[in-house]
């Protein structure tokens, strides 16, 4: 048992402290804080469990304890649909939905955040069987730098030249950067918007950003964004002034329209830059011969 | 409009009341347009729906 104790430690410190590091609980509200916290934490010591025991496990001849790596990987799934659900259930009480695209991209990340931690435990007592405790914390080290590699996908920015946009009405339609919007029925809203309102023209930046952005689940995770982090004033039944995104179909920019808390265009833009692009959204027609032809 | 998006209600100024056939819901007169407008706050409020304005004295009401 001593032989393998330093193996089992180090693999369970280091896929612990690497879920650790790739948890972060910003302004998405995910996880939910402290409980959220809690699940995910304790589920990153189980994969790290199971990926530092498999090492001693093999080395002791016992090869079939490696096949509850393939009993993690069930569980992981089931625990990706568990979250999904959640989220799912929770989204109908949003004002301004997160939209299922990005649901599945969160929960996607949470699952495969697991595995990281699973492979980093195994990476990490793998070294440490071999080379001791230095070789196992230099790969511990490793595998934190790369899992946060890893971690970070692209964001609207990388994609997309984000604008300020002037608001204007031609008659009882919203028009930003001459897109229309929606129809405001009331002349009171529309004297709020005008004054109190933000718009943002979002133009792709090549073939591949306009289909992206063409996606409706990547707007609506745009919207979620921008709502989340300037305010909204909206209201739960009520309908005057939502957050709405409209797509130019000649040229494929989108133009963003929001009534914040906080009347800050720079802020405004910045939330949308920062706005993940989602797994599912991201498209590339320019990485096919047709898609290319057709470019030019 | 999707399946489950209707007009719920139409509200038009008296002398915009020709343009209007009247189907299911229900059509409220109006005087004028700032009685139509007030008239279009209170029924946007009591219904949970957004008024829109069709540039000729008729305004709908459309839950989205």
């Amino acid at each position: 048992m001593e032989r393998y104790a330093l193996t089992l430690l180090v693999g369970i410190a280091t896929g612990t402290l690497a879920r650790l590091f790739m948890l972060r609980s910003d302004y998405r509200q995910y996880p939910g804080y402290p409980h959220g916290f809690v699940t995910h934490i304790s589920l990153g010591f189980i994969a790290a469990f199971l990926g530092a025991i498999a090492i001693p496990a093999v080395a002791a001849g016992e090869y079939t304890a490696a096949t509850f790596l393939a009993l993690a990987a069930q569980q992981f799934g089931n625990i990706r649909d568990m979250e999904r659900k959640s989220l799912a259930a929770l989204e109908k009480r949003e004002l301004v939905p997160r939209g299922l695209d990005y649901i599945e991209g969160i929960a996607r990340a949470f699952e495969s955040r697991n595995y990281l931690a699973m492979a980093s435990s195994l990476a990490a007592s793998l070294a440490t069987y071999y080379q001791g405790l230095y070789g196992g914390v230099a790969a511990g080290v490793v595998m934190v730098i790369l899992n946060h590699f890893l971690k970070r996908g692209q964001v609207v920015a990388q994609i997309a030249e984000v604008q300020p946009a002037p608001l204007e009405f031609r008659g009882p339609i919203l028009q930003v950067a001459g897109i229309a919007m929606m129809n405001i029925g009331l002349t009171a809203d529309r004297e709020k918007i005008l004054a109190e309102g933000l718009g943002a023209l979002l133009k792709p930046r090549d073939d591949n950003a306009r289909a992206t952005l063409h996606d409706v689940g990547q707007r609506q995770a745009i919207l979620h964004t921008a709502a989340a982090l300037v305010g909204v004033k909206v209201d739960e039944g009520e309908e005057k002034y939502p957050p709405r995104a409209r797509k130019d179909v000649d040229s494929g920019a989108i133009a963003v329209f929001i009534l914040p808390n906080e009347p800050d265009m720079q802020c405004f833009m910045e939330a949308i830059k920062q706005t993940p692009v989602l797994e599912s959204s991201r498209r590339h027609p320019l990485a096919t011969s047709v898609g290319r032809k057709a470019a030019d | 409009m999707a399946k489950d998006e209707e007009i719920l209600a139409i509200i038009v100024t008296s002398d915009a009341a020709s343009r209007v056939r009247v189907g299911s819901g229900p059509l409220f007169l109006t005087a004028d347009e700032p009685e139509r407008q007030r008239l279009g706050q209170l029924l946007s409020n009591i219904l949970d729906a957004m008024v829109h304005d069709l540039e000729n004295g008729v305004s709908v009401l459309v839950r989205h």
